[in-house]
């Protein structure tokens, strides 16, 4: 049988939904058997790959460069999955939202520094005005709610997938 | 005198029910289930959150279940594509217009707003997000009012009107710009008629009211308990 290809990418979040993706247990033997990890924050892959089946994607979109990427995985992903709150609603980096982008780099980089008071700008991506969850910038084809969703929530979507069943809903869903 | 009887239908099933009952009243009497979010038992009913919509043969517009009284004859649905739809709306607009950052919330877990959308299967809202700046009123000795997590249901403002008469609460402005106040639009802190009795934090369905100390997920509400005690002062309204 041919593996499913299967991608994660992490834009602005904690890195938690990855967490809880790893933290299935036994469940990920199985599922590794029946599908290729083929880019990620888990695994070596420089650039996002052509005709990936799968993406599972945790984080707001929050800046230049997270938009980017995130049109390059919708171009190149067959089924588009947005993992926890931060990808669904905007979530914890939403909380910044209402303030100034410059307010908020000055109070955080100058104010709120000990030491090296300046706002950096060279290799960081320049930040949107907000941080808003995936759907308001490509189209998504899932949502897993959840901060982070459970593990077991995630290995019943991948391997229902992976088996060819796509269920529209019925998993447990609950924000936070 | 005692109350006239009255049968109506609810899906279909024969319902004896009394005068003077809503149908809300009627259905749970007969172990039917209608979701609610502003209503609370023992609390004037204000039909503020349309989550209790039902509909009623013999025309299209849709009656919330909380305010409306039950007619002899009348035949109600509880369920139906249409209501789950409209159900639904009500529900993420709830979502889009505050900031639920239901994460970092002290109600999460037991948020009647978060627990209604996982029933209803709410993975994703279908609007833009409002993020709107809200303050977060922390003036009181011993509770929080959070906007950011209120929905404007009024329990407070009845709770404290019905049940202590204190009359502490209430709504200001409109539409998209509502907000609960307290005495004049006062700090919560400086308003001089609260009795700090806290019936609103536990009357309160989200995380919007609650008791200071509480971290994420610790603050648990008595909603029981404040219709309970209007049970017991008969103070039915
Ligand atoms: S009140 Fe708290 S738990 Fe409830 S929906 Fe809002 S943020 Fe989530
Ligand atoms: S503070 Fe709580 S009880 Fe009062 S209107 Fe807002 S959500 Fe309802
Ligand atoms: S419960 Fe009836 S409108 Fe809110």
């Amino acid at each position: 049988m041919k593996k499913v290809k299967v991608a994660t990418v992490w834009l602005d979040g904690c890195s938690g939904c990855h967490m809880s993706l790893l933290d299935m247990d036994a469940a990920i033997i199985s599922l590794a058997q029946k599908i290729d990890l083929v880019y990620g924050p888990l695994v070596d892959a420089q650039e996002f790959p052509e005709d990936v089946d799968v993406t599972l994607v945790e984080g707001a979109v929050s800046s230049h460069d997270d938009v980017n990427k995130l049109q390059k995985v919708r171009q190149r992903t067959h089924l588009l999955i947005s993992l926890g709150d931060c990808a669904v609603t905007g979530n914890v980096p939403a909380m910044r939202n209402s303030i100034p982008v410059n307010k908020l780099l000055q109070r955080i980089y100058v104010e709120g520094a000990q030491e090296g008071k300046v706002v950096p700008t060279d290799g960081v991506p320049a930040l949107l005005k907000q941080a808003r969850p995936l759907r308001e910038f490509v189209k998504v084809d899932m949502c897993l709610p959840g901060c982070p969703p459970p593990a077991k929530t995630i290995a019943a979507v991948i391997s229902d997938l992976v088996d060819g069943k796509k269920r529209e809903a019925g998993y447990a869903v609950k924000f936070g | 005198m005692p109350k006239k009887k009255l049968s109506i239908r609810i899906d279909g099933e024969l319902i004896n029910a009394v005068e003077g009952q809503t149908i809300l009243q009627a259905a749970k009497a007969n172990g039917k289930y209608i979701p609610t979010l502003c209503d609370l038992e023992g609390l004037t009913p204000v039909g503020a959150c349309r989550l209790c919509i039902v509909e009623v043969s013999g025309t299209d517009r849709l009656f919330q279940a909380c305010t409306t009284p039950i007619q002899d004859g009348m035949s109600v649905i509880t369920t139906s594509a249409r209501l789950t739809h409209d159900r639904r709306i009500s529900l993420e607009l709830l979502f889009v217009e505050r900031n639920h950052v239901c994460a970092v919330c002290v109600s999460n877990g037991r948020c009647e707003l978060q627990s209604l959308a996982s029933a209803m299967g709410i993975s994703t809202v279908r609007f833009a997000y409002n993020y709107p700046k809200l303050g977060v009123d922390l003036s009181h000795p011993r509770f929080v009012l959070d906007h950011n997590r209120c929905i404007l249901c009024t329990r407070c403002v009845r709770v404290c009107a019905d049940l202590e008469g204190a009359h502490v609460w209430e709504l200001t402005s409109r539409g998209i710009h509502s907000r609960i106040v307290s005495d004049l639009n006062q700090r919560w802190g400086d308003s001089r008629s609260c009795t700090n009795c806290g019936k609103c934090v536990q009357a309160c369905p989200t995380g919007a009211l609650a008791e200071k100390g509480y971290a994420v997920e610790e603050m648990v509400k008595r909603t029981d308990n404040i219709s309970s005690l209007v049970e017991r002062r008969e103070v039915q309204v």
